[in-house]
């Protein structure tokens, strides 16, 4: 590694030689951007996105407005071509609504998940024309044949009481199989625009 | 971005435009247990960066019921910083029982033993545990190093558990060194890598 190469390492800015591996850096995958889309899913294989051994970590990052109130959801797929991976989860929240009426923490028995393999609640959305709702999901080691698929979720959500909610998922797919793809949908109506970005993180 | 930068984009080797300055993560070191009793971060914890993210993967415990559990050097070789933590949890059995609450076993008032940053682990072939811990402003030497963590894992009895932590280490000494461990048995399997964020 020579000159201006040379120069820059450990710089954040100019040219500079990529680390193997892409370094640990986040390395964006893919960007799906909605349009009245009543699933938006990322496949291991399809529209260059990589959901496999390449990276430890996948993370979705999602900024939605559905086209009713509804919930975001999510699903995983486990070998066949349907999302119906077995889950266990916890889900908990803060909520406080605009008029102050509404203000406490507490566990949502309605929204987690036993052995279960219907969808896995993220967060409630309403549809005010500027109403959004954005988070993070984090997915563990989809590729692993020995454990199970560990998955954490926190959303800031616009709900319609009017009010901030505060959601925290937590759970995993508890199947050895491979975890290949990834769709998220609303419990009614479509995703009518925002979008959801796939990244990866890279451990060498 | 033009010619052989812009042809590689998004690829990982060869010349490329180094990202944007804020928010860049930077990998600094990756560990793999192997029935290992501790796991070590003894370099490259410094005044490089302000914030540093540990990330944790299919940490899989020898001994059922085991805590995962971190400490902290401020100085000398001893892992042994004094902390103050919170700590609360959800869980949710796989036969249904739930609960959110405080963790009072698992939080630390001014002590210097290690800190729990799960509740007890399963350690069935296929059970793990995944989360991360960011450390902030570790080379501080005017103020104390604020840490928050999250884990999901498989708890012992067959449940989901997700598992917070949050605190300081009560210390205006630099902290240089990360030692992960459990409270019995070894680290039988897993990967940590430890980050830090420009």
């Amino acid at each position: 590694m020579t000159g201006i190469i040379s120069d820059n390492v450990g710089r954040p800015s100019g040219l500079i030689k990529a680390a193997s591996g892409g370094g640990g850096v986040w390395t964006k995958i893919k960007e799906i951007t909605a349009s009245s889309d009543s699933t938006i899913s990322f496949v291991d294989g399809t529209s260059d996105v990589v959901l496999d051994s390449t990276y430890p970590i996948y993370v979705f990052k999602f900024n939605i407005h559905p086209s009713a109130d509804a919930r975001l959801q999510v699903n995983f797929r486990d070998g066949g071509s349907s999302y119906d991976a077995t889950k266990t989860s916890t889900f908990w929240e803060a909520s406080h609504a605009e008029d102050e009426g509404r203000a406490e923490v507490g566990y949502v028995t309605d929204y987690d998940l036993a052995q279960s393999t219907s969808v896995q609640a993220l967060a409630y959305v309403s549809n005010g024309n500027e109403e959004v709702s954005a988070g993070t999901l984090h997915l563990f080691s989809p590729s692993s044949t020995t454990f199970v698929k560990h998955y954490i979720c926190r959303v800031s959500c616009h709900h319609s009481m009017p009010g901030s909610i505060d959601t925290f998922i937590a759970g995993y797919c508890n199947v050895t199989a491979a975890i290949d793809g990834v769709q998220f949908s609303m419990s009614s109506g479509n995703i009518d625009a925002g979008t959801i970005k796939m990244y990866g993180i890279g451990d060498s | 971005m033009s010619g052989i930068i812009a042809q590689n984009s998004s690829r990982h080797t060869g010349l490329v435009k180094a990202a944007s300055a804020a928010g860049t993560w930077n990998l600094i070191e990756t560990q793999t247990a192997s029935s290992d009793s501790t796991l070590d971060f003894t370099s490259g914890i410094d005044s490089t960066y302000a914030e540093y993210v540990f990330k944790w993967i299919n940490i899989h415990p020898a001994t059922d019921g085991a805590f995962f559990q971190i400490n902290f050097r401020d100085g000398s070789s001893a892992y042994d910083a004094t902390k103050t933590s919170t700590a609360f949890e959800a869980y949710h059995l796989e036969s249904g029982d739930t609960a959110l609450g405080y963790k009072g076993a698992n939080d630390v008032a001014q002590g210097t033993g290690v800190q729990r940053i799960s509740a007890q682990l399963g350690n069935d072939n296929d059970q793990d545990a995944c989360g991360y811990l960011h450390l902030f402003n570790p080379s501080s030497t005017t103020f104390i190093k604020p840490y928050k963590s999250r884990t999901i894992h498989n708890a012992q009895e067959d449940y989901a558990e997700d598992h917070y932590i949050a605190g300081y280490c009560n210390v205006t000494a630099a902290i240089d060194g990360v030692q992960f461990s459990m409270s019995s048995g070894n680290i039988d399997a897993g990967t940590i890598s430890l980050y830090g964020i420009s």
